[in-house]
């Protein structure tokens, strides 16, 4: 299939920058970034700069894949991470506008590579339980509602990718940061420090610079894991909750 | 937001119900005492401050939010992205402005007039002189321009509220399995029933009045 790819080329944060279009011979088994590197393999044979993206297990569980395909995050397919995208969801003759993730917590690197590292600085700030947990357990040794159970784990699906906050209009990362102090505060290993966890990781989220929510419900539609935006009313309300009780 | 947008939506309720006495046949004499009393009672002009105040509140709120997004989202998309959100809930700050704007004015034809207004039109109940608030009301409603003007206005409102209603709880972080669909659908009911029943109220005038 014969595709045509407007793609976003941009030497840092301080460059402006622009669309390249490019013209790419692919098959329909390939995914999308083996597309790419069907087009990186030509540019370089070309002695021509090839397109920066990120990529890493190329399986759907790393999260580091992050371009937005046709306006979308990961593409038009829903619950699907770039590298899980296949070519034949495009028709020969389609032209792809492949961009990098845009918000102003998020800065471009160079072309679609962009630096996520507020996801991490939030995760360091309350994102983990500081007891010691010590070896996996015996299953059911510790006594865990199935309901809950099921909660904390859809929320632990987050893969921390950023399409959230890509594709909220506002910039926001609340559903990442609902999904993460989720996972954690719903079961009793982490519950213990949830009440400082949603303060100090809101906090930190708010620092970083992205946006407020205004429940548009765009994070949901893109995430490739489908977190459900009812852990950002779990966030909001253990966050009121967490502002009466604190000292 | 949503605590002010809350208290807006029951004061629309109130509003609602309060208007919807044009719609009796007796020449205005119900909705003028109904507008006197609302005008002289302490209790009622201490909740009108309130309702004044939690308006401006929401307004600037609703600025300084559409300010920070804005910022925190730098640039745009190339290609928009079609991916079934709400147009309402994409166009809430643009909807609240529209909003603004038919707010100031409603204030203008009404509430400025009763105020500040000179010449207005008096009426007599069993010896209580009062402003006679219906024929104002009838006055304006029944010029093409103004009746079409409050339909939009009517029309903007449904959509703010399409979002902000439901929209509200989720902010508060009041969502559960079984009452959120709940909300929801009372959300969308409200959204158009309320808009609709002021609406019914220029359209009356206008069409009983021409």
């Amino acid at each position: 299939m014969k595709l045509n790819l407007k793609v976003w080329r941009q030497k840092n944060n301080d460059s402006k920058g622009s669309f390249e279009t490019h013209t790419v011979n692919a098959s329909e088994h390939m995914s999308f970034l083996e597309m790419m590197d069907v087009l990186n393999e030509r540019l370089i044979s070309e002695k021509k700069d090839p397109v920066a993206f990120e990529h890493d297990c190329r399986e759907g569980i790393c999260g580091a894949c992050s371009m937005v395909i046709n306006g979308r995050p990961h593409g038009p397919q829903q619950g699907t991470t770039t590298c899980q995208l296949h070519m034949r969801k495009f028709k020969d003759g389609d032209t792809i506008v492949v961009e990098p993730f845009r918000a102003k917590a998020f800065p471009i690197l160079k072309d679609l590579v962009v630096d996520r590292s507020a996801f991490d600085r939030i995760i360091q700030s309350g994102g983990y339980i500081s007891v010691n947990t010590g070896q996996a357990t015996d299953g059911n040794s510790v006594p865990i509602e199935k309901d809950l159970a099921l909660k904390a784990f859809d929320a632990a699906q987050c893969i921390g990718c950023g399409a959230c906050a890509a594709a909220c209009p506002n910039g926001s990362a609340m559903l990442f940061t609902s999904a993460k102090v989720s996972h954690l505060g719903l079961l009793p290993q982490g519950e213990v420090e949830h009440t400082k966890r949603v303060q100090s990781m809101v906090a930190q989220m708010d620092e970083e610079g992205f946006g407020f929510c205004s429940n548009i419900g765009a994070c949901e539609v893109e995430c490739p894991k489908e977190i459900s935006t009812e852990n950002i009313a779990r966030m909001n309300r253990d966050y009121f909750k967490a502002s009466l009780v604190s000292e | 937001m949503s605590l002010t947008g809350l208290f807006l939506i029951l004061f629309l309720v109130v509003h609602l119900i309060g208007n919807l006495q044009l719609l009796s046949n007796d020449e205005g004499k119900a909705f003028n005492i109904y507008t006197d009393f609302m005008s002289h009672n302490p209790v009622i002009q201490l909740i009108a401050k309130g309702n004044y105040f939690f308006i401006l509140l929401h307004a600037i709120m609703g600025i300084l939010l559409a300010v920070k997004n804005k910022n925190a989202k730098g640039s745009k998309y190339a290609v928009s992205p079609n991916n079934k959100t709400s147009w309402a809930s994409n166009n809430m700050a643009l909807l609240g402005t529209l909003i603004f704007a038919f707010l100031l004015m409603h204030m203008g034809h009404f509430w400025f007039q009763f105020k500040w207004g000179s010449g207005l039109p008096m009426v007599n109940y069993d010896g209580v002189e009062m402003i006679n608030a219906y024929a104002k009301v009838t006055t304006v409603m029944s010029q093409p321009i103004w009746m079409v003007a409050y339909l939009i206005g009517l029309l903007v409102l449904a959509f703010h509220l399409w979002h902000g209603f439901a929209s509200a709880f989720q902010s508060l972080g009041l969502r559960h399995k079984k009452y959120t669909p709940i909300i929801e659908g009372l959300g969308k009911a409200y959204s158009i029933l309320v808009p609709l029943g002021f609406a019914i109220l220029p359209l009356y005038i206008f069409f009983t009045q021409s």
